[in-house]
């Protein structure tokens, strides 16, 4: 086993483990940080998998913006006291597992997926490509020209949140 | 390179995100599993691009972006609610129960 296959292993096992945490902790801040641990260990399979751009990306948005937004409203309303915890009973427990394993059963297929030889890259070109643009050049190339449109209806998108939740969370026009 | 076991890793995430919306009542934890699945397609999305192009980091990129600003407004719409109800237990959030 190759230094970069015990590396991507370690990490995913650990993004698994910490998703596992996640979502059995009592305490919602722990969940949180559980989540960020997940959110980091998948940065690295990113970086792994040819995507140092977007494990960056990770890194910045999700463990830094998107995390610091729920860490922040888990103590404005003062829920991460520990308590009795928010877990369902046996019953639902049991119906979560349930229709988790069905989840997975269904996406078992997944990892056998391999797309038709006709529409794959050679081995290489994404590498090659970040070697001949840069890292954040092969991304943004296409994004600024191919995805200029949808990159645009992102921004309305982001505009519409911001007023949506100023609206929102405001008591009082 | 890994696509086999990345796509393993992005079903057995997107299960335990099924199970975690499904395990828990806190509309928060609730909101951090249902990230967890966005997540986990984000590496599908990433794995596949490795050799389809990187067409697929793009999409990352707008997942990323609609996550966001769905954590922006979905916590504007707890902190709504919290006020009105002093909680965020999800059992006691009937209201649409008759």
């Amino acid at each position: 086993m190759s230094f970069l296959a015990i590396v991507y292993w370690a990490f995913a096992v650990f993004a698994v483990v910490a998703a596992g945490m996640c979502i059995t902790r009592r305490n919602p801040l722990a969940s949180a940080l559980w989540l960020v641990q997940t959110l980091f260990a998948l940065a690295v399979l990113f970086t792994i998998l040819d995507a140092p751009f977007i494990g960056v990306l990770q890194v910045l948005v999700y463990a830094g913006a998107i995390m610091v937004l729920f860490l922040f409203v888990i103590m404005l309303l003062n829920i991460g006291r520990p308590g009795a915890g928010d877990l369902r009973g046996l019953v639902g427990a049991a119906v979560a597992a349930v229709l988790g394993a069905g989840v997975l059963f269904q996406l078992r297929a997944l990892p056998r997926m391999a797309p038709p030889d006709a529409i794959q890259l050679p081995a290489g070109t994404v590498e090659a490509l970040q070697r001949q643009q840069g890292v954040v050049g092969s991304v943004a190339a296409p994004l600024f020209e191919t995805y200029l449109v949808p990159f645009e209806i992102t921004s309305l998108l982001l505009l519409a949140a911001v007023v949506g939740a100023v609206v929102l969370a405001k008591r009082k026009l | 390179m890994f696509l086999g076991p990345s796509l393993a890793v992005s079903a057995v995430l997107f299960a335990i995100g099924t199970a975690g919306v499904l395990l828990r009542r806190n509309a928060i934890v609730i909101f951090m599993c249902v990230e967890l699945m966005l997540n986990a397609v984000n590496l599908t999305f990433v794995a596949f691009a490795q050799r389809l192009g990187v067409s697929g980091q793009i999409f990352v990129f707008f997942v990323m972006a609609v996550a966001a600003a769905e954590a922006a407004v979905g916590l504007a719409v707890i902190l709504a609610v919290y006020r009105h109800k002093e909680t965020v237990d999800l059992q006691h959030i009937n209201l649409l129960k008759g």
